[in-house]
């Protein structure tokens, strides 16, 4: 019933809009401004450039400035104040000359608006006009690409030897990180070992992967280089986090890394943003399926002493799960209990499993 | 206004000789294919707008009940009332194919290429009208397919409109990428195949068919844009195509093109050594080059309307020109500026970047060449003009975000952000869009026959305007802080939890501005029929088009093709001096503001200058060759 009324509202609505259409056309046809090239509203368009040219920029200028602190995302990175500089040069740059040109393109309309008597100049070319607006915006062009190329070049240039290394692997629909462990190497993986237990297809033959550990969340030491080794199960997505300023690429088959210096602890970020729940977040980037607007996973930076002992606290892989222990070499078994800390009772299960054999 | 009627009618009576059936359906005139390219872009364009709707309510109102969709959307809406999150997906996808594809590329280059190329370098038709003709069918078979697969149960393709495999490979990766992308993939094919043909066919045109006196370099700014885009189109769609046939192969053949080592629904896939960077080159090989396809003939269109509403030549045509020629040769050398991030070399990525950032300059000199044809011009605000200058306006503040985008150290932080998506809704759909609406409000005449209303252009304009401002201005902001595109929801991230309250706005402005294309809408229908007559020439415009009859027959000129002495810019040409100092004021009012293409310099000795004055003789001398044949 409701909807019906809805409906017939609407339709009265449309119907005195098109009988006002009628009217205002009758009128226009009795008063003869239809016959003419330009009547009055000529005027009137022209006058509604400058009005939006007001209110426009005002609206701009005054919510660019009042709301700086709700989009300016807080920064944590060493890269990333490169970056944020650069930007806001660019900024700076693009809207001197959006400023300048949008008020020339919304005064020229009232300024040379038609006139019966009057004649356009007739101005066809001139080419030091063309000359000056070629070079201008080249020489400026120069100035940010070169800028650009070299905080580019830094980011990009290849990662510091002492780097903290974490894996990051994306899936259908989550991270999963994994740390090399205290010989700060992380074991070889394989794709086709991937299976229920093993998610991140770590090869246990190799004696790298003993001590790794795959924790619930990313810890980062604060003012270390961080590695992180990006590689995807599935799809592809991007690792993406936008307090460091990173972002790359999840793509299977195609490892990528991208590596960054967080400058700020969550404790300290807590106290900047005077938000005690703030939490560093990595989402994803590149559209992956249904569930690509949920993949989050908690960054928790640390100074580098809680860093190490949280390290220390964790798990090892083999040590966390007797399947994936019991998929190591019986030849590298010993290696792995010394170096994944795998406690005796599992050693044990297990060997009284090989006696039962 | 019934006598005009029924003497219109007449003329149709006599105008055309076929049945309906190949008068308004299998068509070969190029003014018809024109309007069916026009009429169906419309159409697609509606559809496009729509489901863009459906997916910015759920953004701006997340906890709306959407139950009463479901006689539309049926198990998409689930029993909560709420999106299919995956069905989300699938909106934008489409939402982006349908208008970069069938509206931008279709629509817009179908419809005015078509139209305007025989009519303004004075040609009966196209080279090829059956080709012309097949062209616009295979591009409503593509049409039928890619709207069919969005009633599939599966959904339609729903990984983006980029596609990119792994996710459009297989499956198991999304229900979209099963029934829906196989029909995605066909659409495309055929769509393709309608775009080289009709590209094909404008370029032959334009190289062969231009009338007598018509060299290149008096051709109207928008044939050299159609032309350009012709080439840009011709060189770049086959890759897409080679891409999807691989895609073709490996979702259905068992190859691995594009992919490696996946582990996927609890399987490991045979599939190594393909990369899925591979297809991401092919596909923005293809990709980028589009932008311009899709912008070119917008730009185009609006010299044309900006000069002949200005009274005033364009200033710099030969800069405008060159700045289209580099244009079209540099977007063939940007397109892994859309891959910074995507794992590919770092050095390929500084090499795209100084590139990207090199297109800026034509595109910088012909926003320049627009503003200077605006100083101290006469000028008169149609609606076509207006969407002109907003284009201009959209074309400024979407080009400046580009440096951001391309630069590829500052593309790192805002790369597939809502910066990006505000960044191209701006600069490359709202600018080539007015483009459109432009052109049609410009050339409906001579479509038609009759005028549209110009009152409700002016509201429609306001609205539109305003309104796209208000969509994709605070998108900026959104993407500044970081939001994710794609994002069926925020509320999963504390980063991303913020602007709530602009994300109704831009909703709320969203919907605004589709409802006020109704207004065109009506105003495009009803005109068509109940339009005010309108005379041949009703812009007081120079080019050949504007020569014809009100309704131009089949082979456009009912008698000699018109030949051309000049270039298609002299409007409000001076007198010169010799003539000023004889002339009384009387007559110097009376000398008209413009001159049509196809006047000799023999019949305007008030307005030649000293050169052209030299060129009379050759002109009889032309005329004399042409008796001796």
């Amino acid at each position: 019933m409701f909807q019906v009324v809805i409906g017939i509202g609407i339709l009265l609505v449309v119907l005195i809009l098109f009988m006002l259409f009628r009217i205002g056309t009758l009128l226009d046809v009795v008063k003869g401004s239809n016959q003419k090239v330009v009547t009055k509203s000529n005027k009137v368009n022209a006058a509604l450039f400058v009005v939006l040219l007001v209110i426009g920029f005002g609206w701009i200028f005054i919510y660019s400035y009042v709301y700086f602190d709700d989009y300016n995302l807080p920064l944590a990175s060493e890269h990333g104040v490169e970056t944020d500089y650069m930007f806001w040069v660019t900024m700076a740059i693009t809207g001197v000359v959006f400023l300048i040109t949008h008020i020339l393109l919304f005064i020229f309309p009232i300024r040379y608006s038609y006139e019966e008597n009057k004649r356009a100049l007739f101005f066809p070319e001139n080419h030091k006009l063309e000359l000056i607006w070629t070079i201008v915006p080249a020489v400026v062009l120069s100035v940010l690409i070169f800028k650009g190329l070299q905080v580019w070049g830094d980011i990009t240039s290849k990662a510091p030897e002492d780097a903290e290394v974490v894996e990051v692997m994306g899936q259908q629909f989550a991270w999963t990180p994994r740390y090399p462990g205290s010989d700060n190497r992380l074991g070889d993986f394989d794709y086709r070992l991937i299976g229920d237990d093993n998610k991140m297809g770590v090869d246990f033959t190799d004696d790298g992967s003993y001590d790794d550990f795959i924790p619930r969340e990313i810890h980062l030491p604060k003012g270390k280089p961080v590695l992180f080794k990006i590689r995807a199960r599935d799809v592809i997505h991007s690792v993406y986090a936008p307090h460091f300023r990173v972002k790359m690429d999840a793509v299977p088959g195609m490892p990528t890394s991208f590596h960054f210096v967080p400058t700020k602890t969550t404790a300290e970020m807590r106290v900047e943003t005077g938000n005690a729940e703030f939490n560093y977040e990595l989402a994803c980037a590149e559209i992956c399926g249904r569930g690509h607007f949920a993949m989050r996973m908690i960054i928790v930076v640390d100074t580098p002493e809680e860093y190490e002992k949280w390290k220390s606290e964790q798990t090892s892989l083999v040590a966390q799960n007797e399947i994936l222990f019991n998929l190591v070499p019986d030849d590298k078994k010993e290696l792995a209990k010394v170096k994944g800390k795998v406690k005796t009772e599992v050693a044990a299960v297990e060997s009284s499993e090989e006696v039962k054999k | 206004m019934s006598t005009e009627d029924t003497m219109h009618n007449n003329e149709h009576d006599h105008d055309h000789h076929g049945n309906f059936w190949t008068t308004y359906v299998f068509s070969t005139d190029h003014k018809m294919i024109a309007k069916q390219f026009l009429i169906s872009g419309i159409i697609w364009a509606l559809l496009g707008g729509a489901l863009s709707v459906i997916f910015r309510l759920q953004l701006g109102f997340p906890d709306m009940d959407l139950s009463w969709l479901k006689p539309v959307l049926g198990e998409w809406i689930d029993i909560q009332g709420k999106l299919d999150p995956e069905f989300y997906l699938a909106l934008v996808t489409m939402h982006g194919t349908i208008m970069v594809f069938f509206v931008l590329t279709a629509g817009l280059s179908g419809t005015f290429s078509n139209f305007l190329i025989p009519l303004q370098i004075g040609a009966r038709d196209m080279a090829s009208g059956f080709m012309n003709m097949l062209s616009y069918w295979f591009f409503f078979t593509s049409s039928t397919i890619m709207f069919i697969s969005l009633f599939l149960e599966t959904g339609p393709a729903s990984g983006g409109w980029v596609i990119y495999p792994p996710l459009s490979a297989l499956p198991q990766a999304m229900s979209g990428s099963g029934l829906g992308m196989t029909m995605w993939l066909v659409a495309m094919a055929l769509f393709i195949v309608s775009t080289l043909l009709g590209g094909i066919n404008y370029i032959t045109t334009i190289i062969n068919m231009r009338t007598d006196g018509m060299s290149f370099t008096k051709l109207p700014l928008t044939i050299w844009a159609f032309f350009l885009t012709a080439i840009i189109g011709l060189l770049s769609f086959p890759v897409l195509l080679s891409a999807a046939l691989l895609l073709i192969f490996d979702r259905s053949f068992g190859t691995s093109f594009y992919l490696s080592e996946i582990y996927i629904g609890g399987e490991a896939l045979p599939n190594t050594g393909g990369s899925p960077i591979l297809f991401q080159h092919l596909f923005w090989f293809l990709g980028h080059p589009e932008v311009y396809i899709v912008l070119l003939p917008s730009l185009g269109i609006t010299s044309e309307i900006i000069a002949t509403n200005s009274r005033k030549p364009i200033f710099g045509y030969r800069a405008m020109i060159g700045s289209m020629l580099g244009i079209a040769i540099l977007s063939f050398v940007v397109w892994a500026h859309h891959m910074f991030v995507t794992g590919m070399n770092p050095f390929l990525g500084s090499i795209f970047t100084l590139l990207t950032l090199i297109i800026a300059i034509p595109s910088a000199v012909k926003v320049f060449n627009y503003l200077t044809t605006l100083w101290k011009g006469n000028l008169i605000f149609t609606p076509a003009m207006l969407f002109s200058i907003g284009l201009v306006s959209y074309f400024i503040s979407g080009g400046l975000t580009g440096l951001f985008m391309g630069n590829s150290a500052i593309d790192i932080q805002i790369h597939d952000t809502y910066f990006i998506v505000a960044h191209f809704h701006l600069v490359m759909g709202s600018a080539a869009f007015f483009g459109m609406l432009a052109g049609v409000y410009h050339w409906f005449p001579k479509m038609f026959g009759r005028m549209m209303d110009a009152k409700l252009g002016y509201i429609h304009f306001w609205f539109t305007f305003i309104g796209v401002y208000l969509i994709f201005f605070p998108m900026h902001y959104i993407g500044i802080a970081g939001f994710p595109r794609r994002y069926y929801s925020w509320t999963n991230f504390d980063t991303f939890n913020g602007f709530t309250d602009l994300n109704m706005f831009v909703s709320i402005a969203a919907i605004f501005t589709f409802v006020a294309q109704f207004i065109f809408l009506f105003n495009f229908f009803y005109s068509m029929f109940k339009g005010r007559r309108a005379t041949a020439n009703p812009w007081k415009s120079t080019t050949l088009e504007w020569t014809t009859p009100v309704d131009p027959g089949h082979g456009n000129w009912p008698g000699d093709i018109p030949k051309v002495y000049r270039w298609p810019y002299d409007l409000g040409k001076p007198v010169n001096d010799e003539y000023a100092a004889k002339f009384s004021d009387e007559e110097m009012k009376n000398v008209p503001d413009f001159i049509p293409q196809n006047i000799p310099f023999s019949k305007t000795p008030e307005t030649n200058f000293p050169n052209e004055n030299e060129l009379i003789a050759l002109e009889d001398e032309d005329d004399k060759a042409i008796e001796v044949k």
